[in-house]
């Protein structure tokens, strides 16, 4: 009858076409393409970039692209731009497809990751240049340098000098930050007055990596941490233990005792910048549409000290070579050093507006300078940046953080929550081998 | 809630006549088959094979980005699974989602259609909106969602109108699964109310026009005119809506990220956690692999309790 006849030969084609589906797949899996796109032995090397949506960052790349590709006609670079969200993961979807670009950028603590996954090769032949480098904008991994990074930016407590002085409140400075008993009677004198919506807002509306950059400091500063940073294979004791637990209350509480908004609005920035909020932790990004605002009255300062000093985050996107490069490498390492000269970290930092990575240029970025306007957030990285855990493990330990994070600001018991992330991040670790 | 991702085929028609069939030969067998036959590859490649790595990935320590190969693990990534509160949180989240997205929609899809199956002018203009939401991406509908539900958001300053102090639909653990299924059902209605506008159109006007000579009022019409001549379009709706409100994903990601306090975490929000973001793939798979057996599980009792009891 036709329906089976239909049925029995649609099943034999399926069947069929098992082997050849099963062959195009391996084949695609197998072949790697090197970092040129284009024909072959052409030199060219494709460069990767989450600053897509970025205007002022897309262009000093490609303004060092052009350089370098004026310079010498052996290779030509191209940029391709990501949106930050999902670049992360088009990353390792290129990597499992082998067709990772020969250069790309990275976001700083994921640099230990990818060094061990074998995505990134070392830059070889640059150490001395590197060293003049920040020691948060380098990535380095065994002893290998991996990346570097045009800038850093720093964390802050920002705030107007006049709204101290109200509340009678001693303006802090890198020197003599704010214990965490002052901080604490200073938001409950603002709180007590009504006039701020927030009095603190620590920008808990925002996702993904902020969490681990923004708070795992706060937890470093009780005195805290995300893993035992000796061998780096548990967190047992420094993210369950008693200065954690004092973090997760004190964490919780801001919210319980309406310090601070659970959840922040879409713009934290703009409240501030409103006047809802009289304390605003945010990033010196914020720095320029604040002194727009409120001129000579807006101030930057250092975190609370908890204990254990004030402690803000460091590492920004910095940029790396891939293991994908084949013959173009030598090319690749060109680039990596041309593109590594004082000239253009500042460039690269005057259009990010942050902290340059090398003194050299920080003395011809305008405001770095020593006594100069932005010279607080130099030294605000310099004194009290702590580094994310540098260990391939990182992206896990981030995303366990974010969640026990946000449970425990939602309400969970803090000693379950941190002692359930302490175990699965010493599982990850075990799993792994420890990364050796 | 995004639509399955395979079009099944349409409900049964009552075969050809044979005597036709035996005429035209083998051509409409063979272009039947010929049109299968892209489908049938696509479905291979892209659903059955993954389906069957899945299945072996599942018993390894496969990792996203490591430069080790796979290792055989055995059912270590079950027992950590089972292990594990955000599982259950996540399984009790999806099947809460599901046991209620299943009647609410169908229901309010059905009213939809049948206010709209009516012969006026305008008709279309309203069959219109309410399909929009359907076509509009998940993503920018989360979005939009997400901005209404803020705690000053649209919709608790529409409450504030009548006194109602509105909470924090998404950062109070007991209103953030409501939060998603109210939006949820806004997004998808539009579809099955298209599917069940189709069966309501296959029933013919003079069943109704013999009711109400009868004498029956339109509540015992539809209970015995339309509700059986619905039968098979609701069969298929009830699948389609059990398996994609298995599938919540999208707006769990962009609104909630699974919190708070796993209120709103899915078995596939947990699997495309641990699996792209903690590189986990193994265990990923393992995930998926539950989620694989719990779907075709209650399929096949929907498909059991559905089944044509009149035998063929």
């Amino acid at each position: 009858m036709k329906p089976r006849l239909t049925s029995r030969l649609a099943a034999m084609m399926l069947v069929a076409a098992v082997p050849l589906s099963l062959t195009a797949c391996a084949k695609g899996g197998s072949s790697s393409t090197s970092g040129n796109e284009e024909s072959g032995g052409g030199g060219t090397l494709t460069l990767w970039t989450h600053s897509a949506g970025n205007k002022n960052e897309l262009a000093s790349i490609k303004t060092i692209v052009d350089d370098f590709n004026a310079s010498q006609t052996k290779y030509k670079v191209e940029v391709q731009a990501f949106p930050q969200e999902s670049y992360n993961q088009s990353v390792a979807a290129a990597a499992a497809a082998k067709k990772l670009p020969c250069i790309l950028d990275i976001d700083g603590p994921n640099v230990p990751n990818w060094a061990w996954a074998g995505y990134l090769a070392p830059l070889e032949g640059m150490d001395d240049v590197l060293s003049k480098y920040l020691p948060s904008t380098v990535g380095k991994y065994k002893d290998k340098y991996y990346s570097y990074g045009y800038f850093d930016v720093a964390l802050n407590m920002t705030s107007r000098k006049s709204v101290l002085k109200k509340y009678g409140i001693r303006v802090p400075t890198v020197d003599e930050p704010w214990t965490g008993d002052e901080f604490m009677a200073g938001l409950k004198k603002i709180k007590d007055s009504g006039d701020f919506v927030n009095p603190l807002d620590l920008a808990t509306g925002s996702t993904g990596e902020w969490w681990p950059y923004a708070y795992s400091p706060l937890l470093q500063s009780f005195g805290g941490d995300l893993i035992n940073r000796n061998d780096y294979k548990s967190a047992e004791g420094v993210l369950n233990g008693d200065k954690a637990l004092a973090w997760a209350a004190w964490f919780r509480g801001l919210a319980t005792d309406k310090l601070m908004p659970l959840k922040s609005g879409a713009d934290p920035g703009k409240d501030f910048l409103n006047g809802k909020t009289a304390i605003l932790y945010n990033g010196s990004w914020g720095a320029a549409d604040g002194r727009k605002k409120f001129g000579d009255d807006i101030v930057f300062l250092p975190p609370p000290d908890f204990g254990n000093g004030p402690k803000i985050g460091g590492a920004s996107w910095q940029w790396g070579m891939s293991t994908n490069c084949g013959d173009n490498t030598a090319g690749a390492m060109e680039y990596m050093k041309f593109a590594s000269t004082d000239k253009y970290v500042a460039m690269f930092a005057t259009s990010a507006v942050a902290i340059p990575s090398t003194d050299a240029a920080a003395a011809t970025v305008k405001g770095y300078e020593t006594g100069g306007e932005n010279d607080i957030f130099r030294q605000l990285s310099k004194e009290f940046a702590v580094v994310r855990p540098v260990t391939p493990g990182y992206p896990f330990i981030a995303t366990e953080f974010t969640k026990t994070a946000q449970d425990i600001l939602n309400g969970a018991d803090p000693q379950k929550a941190l002692d359930q992330a302490v175990k699965n991040i010493d599982d990850n670790q075990e799993a792994n081998g420890f990364f050796e | 809630m995004t639509t399955s991702t395979f079009k099944p085929a349409v409900p049964a028609q009552p075969a050809a006549p044979p005597a036709r069939a035996k005429r035209a030969g083998r051509r409409p067998g063979t272009v039947a088959f010929l049109m299968l036959v892209p489908a049938g590859v696509l479905i291979l490649t892209f659903l059955l094979v993954p389906i069957v790595l899945t299945f072996g990935l599942a018993f390894t320590n496969a990792r996203l980005i490591s430069p080790q190969p796979a290792r055989f693990i055995g059912f270590d990534n079950f027992v950590r699974l089972f292990d594990s509160d955000t599982f259950y949180a996540s399984l009790r989240n999806t099947l809460v989602f599901a046991i209620v997205i299943v009647p609410v929609q169908s229901a309010i899809a059905l009213g939809l259609a049948m206010l709209i199956n009516v012969k006026m002018r305008g008709v279309n203009f309203f069959r219109t909106i309410y399909f929009l939401p359907v076509v509009t991406s998940i993503v920018v509908v989360s979005i939009l969602w997400l901005f209404l539900y803020q705690p000053n958001g649209l919709i608790n300053a529409l409450l504030a109108n009548v006194g109602i102090q509105g909470p924090d639909w998404l950062g109070n653990p007991n209103t953030a699964l409501f939060a998603i299924i109210v939006l949820s059902i806004w997004q998808a209605v539009g579809f099955h109310m298209v599917i069940w506008l189709s069966g309501l159109q296959t029933i013919p006007g003079e069943l109704y026009e013999a009711a109400s000579i009868d004498g029956a009022n339109p509540w015992q019409q539809f209970a015995y005119v339309t509700w059986p001549g619905l039968r098979q379009t609701a069969i298929f709706i009830l699948i389609t809506i059990t398996i994609s409100a298995f599938a919540l994903f999208s707006q769990v990601n962009i609104m909630t990220q699974g919190g708070p306090l796993d209120a709103t975490t899915t078995l596939v929000f947990q699997a495309v956690r641990t699996g792209f973001q903690q590189q986990q793939t193994g265990y990923a798979a393992a995930i998926s692999l539950v989620f694989f057996v719990l779907v075709l599980v209650v399929s096949l009792i929907q498909r059991y309790l559905t089944r044509e009891k009149d035998a063929r």
